[in-house]
């Protein structure tokens, strides 16, 4: 009696969460099938898979021609890599400094950077425009990637402080005793022993940054200097009607992301429930 | 430990370690704020000069029907935006943590894995897929509808001004559902089993193990994640931007806090962007969002602090 309801039960728990991964799942689904289909059989059948007679790829073709999709890719590649490594570094430094070192303006220090986790950088747009075209830098990457880094660095010395902190105190007294000094001690003992957390700061770090639209809207919109979501925006904006194109381009988009993300899941689920975001 | 008492040379270290980056950090991030919100209390002339102004740019939004007409429009769809994710994508959120922290569960890696996908892709890309599956021109969700015999309840949602708003605040519920999935499914991992086994032994049936055990430990979490929920609720922007585009049609329905502080600092058909106007919109935004903030630290986590004790 006992494992019969057992089994009903764990039956029902699958069935809620079948039926919720397929509502999640099904409109990417259809996006990226219909993307490999002639525009006739989009709208015969949008639901069945690209047979022989109805395989085609005349949307990317479209898409390939039409737009700069290669250079928006790069674009976003700088942009993503090169930021995640400034906030990486930048960020392991402050996490440690203030970690470990006393020194007057350490908490006001602290409380300011935890202050940027909450408080969205969006809305210091107009200064920040402002900013960028004194310094001649509107409609560069480079704009972007000093945005980023300073939207990236709070959560990033929030999570690098908490590992810091798990450090046991003798191996960096130790190190001292030998007469090491601070910055090779940094950089020789701690940033090795951090790596992990690094890994689940840059995920983090990521995502956002890709995905983002209002900086590269604002900061470089302009013709080759576009990320890859200000790209799209853009192309689908100006064929709207042409669906194969419509759709090759949303799947270009999506494909690189759902790969990276199928790789990476076990690091990115690990990192949100191991507690280093709570 | 302490390298910097009196007598010391000057902690060089320290600021190599939190130069560069505080640097980028103070220049980029802290500075442009406090100048946004500085600029709030300026006003523009057309030779680009600035002057102050008081506190004029506030009661013109809050008062002047020109301009408060559209912002109390965009505060309230915001509102609505927002409770929309609390009363649907949070609830979800929880019940999905909950069935996949069953005990013993099979493939449950797999449902988190892919129930969390969506949540990785660009609001931009979201928000083309919905747009062309709620299409009545390809008619997906029609011919769906349609074999559930619902067919006369369809319409083009995304269209229609009592429609719209509500909509989109579904789409982002869909795509963003995954993120109170695990922050709340980790707060239940972290809860020991002897606790809930214990009141099981003690005669509890399941549901009040989860009420009267296992909700009290997870408050906290979902404090948390009602505040993020605020946060990126009252900072969004794509989605609108995206499918309805910065006029946030049809009749500014699907106005929210983001689009009109896009649309006044750039200006948009007749009307010319405003610099000052726009710094006024974003320290208003700064507010509502300081004020949901403070109301969490200083209510939630107070009173979740006692609980623990």
């Amino acid at each position: 009696m006992k494992i019969r309801h057992d089994r009903a039960k764990a039956l029902m728990v699958h069935a809620v969460l079948l039926t919720y991964t397929l509502i999640a799942l099904f409109p990417i689904w259809v996006v990226i099938i219909n993307a490999f289909k002639s525009r006739k059989a989009i709208f015969n059948d949008p639901l069945a898979l690209p047979t022989a007679d109805t395989f085609s790829i005349v949307g990317f073709e479209e898409v390939l021609l039409r737009s700069e999709f290669d250079v928006f890719f790069s674009n976003s590649m700088i942009v993503t890599l090169t930021s995640i490594f400034f906030v990486l570094l930048f960020g392991a430094m402050i996490a440690w400094a203030l970690t470990e070192y006393k020194f007057k303006g350490n908490l006001l220090i602290a409380v300011l950077v935890a202050m940027g986790i909450m408080i969205p950088i969006r809305l210091g747009t107009v200064s920040i425009l402002q900013l960028m075209s004194d310094l001649n830098l509107v409609n560069t990457l480079t704009a972007l990637v000093l945005v980023y880094i300073a939207q990236g660095l709070p959560l990033a010395v929030y999570i690098l402080s908490e590992f810091i902190r798990q450090i046991p105190k003798d191996l960096k007294e130790a190190a001292r005793c030998d007469g090491v000094g601070e910055i090779k001690i940094f950089f020789a003992i701690i940033v090795p022993l951090i790596k992990p957390a690094m890994a689940t700061v840059a995920v983090f770090t990521m995502i956002p940054i890709w995905n983002d639209l209002w900086f590269p809207l604002i900061l470089a919109p302009s013709e080759g200097n576009q990320t890859i979501t200000l790209g799209v925006q853009q192309f689908i904006g100006q064929f709207v009607t042409d669906w194969n194109s419509v759709l090759a381009a949303l799947t270009l988009a999506i494909l690189p992301i759902l790969v990276l993300y199928l790789i990476f899941s076990r690091q990115l689920i690990r990192g949100l429930t191991s507690g280093a975001v709570k | 430990m302490t390298k910097t008492s009196a007598g010391k040379p000057f902690p060089w270290h320290i600021l190599f370690f939190l130069g560069p980056g505080l640097l980028i950090y103070f220049s980029v991030s802290v500075y442009p704020l406090l100048d946004t919100l500085r600029l709030s209390f300026f006003h523009e002339s057309s030779d680009g000069s600035l002057a102050f102004a008081g506190l004029a740019n506030f009661t013109k939004l809050l008062f002047d029907v020109v301009w408060s007409e559209p912002f109390w429009n965009a505060t309230w769809n915001n509102l609505v935006f927002f409770f929309i994710h609390m009363l649907v994508q949070n609830p979800i959120g929880l019940l999905l943590a909950v069935l996949l922290s069953s005990p013993k569960l099979r493939l449950s890696g797999t449902y988190r894995t892919l129930i969390f996908m969506p949540t990785m892709l660009s609001v931009v890309i979201i928000g083309f897929v919905w747009q062309l599956l709620l299409s009545p021109l390809w008619g997906i969700t029609e011919n769906f509808m349609w074999n559930l015999g619902l067919e006369d309840y369809f319409d083009a949602w995304l269209g229609k001004e009592s429609s719209a708003l509500v909509t989109l605040a579904f789409i982002s519920v869909w795509q963003f559902v995954g993120i109170p999935m695990m922050l709340i499914y980790a707060a239940l991992l972290s809860i020991p089993d002897e606790l809930s086994d214990a009141s099981v032994v003690d005669g509890a049936n399941p549901w009040q193990a989860f009420f009267y055990i296992k909700l009290p430990l997870i408050l906290p979490t979902i404090g948390m994640v009602s505040i993020l929920t605020f946060v990126a609720n009252f900072n969004a922007f794509e989605l609108v931007y995206t499918i309805k585009g910065a006029l946030a049609g049809p009749n500014y329905s699907t106005d929210i806090m983001g689009t009109l502080f896009y649309r006044t600092f750039f200006g948009f058909q007749l009307q010319e962007g405003s610099l000052t106007m726009g710094a006024a919109v974003a320290t208003l935004m700064f507010l509502v969002i300081l004020l949901g903030v403070a109301l969490y630290l200083f209510f939630f986590q107070r009173r979740i602090k006692r609980f623990q004790l």
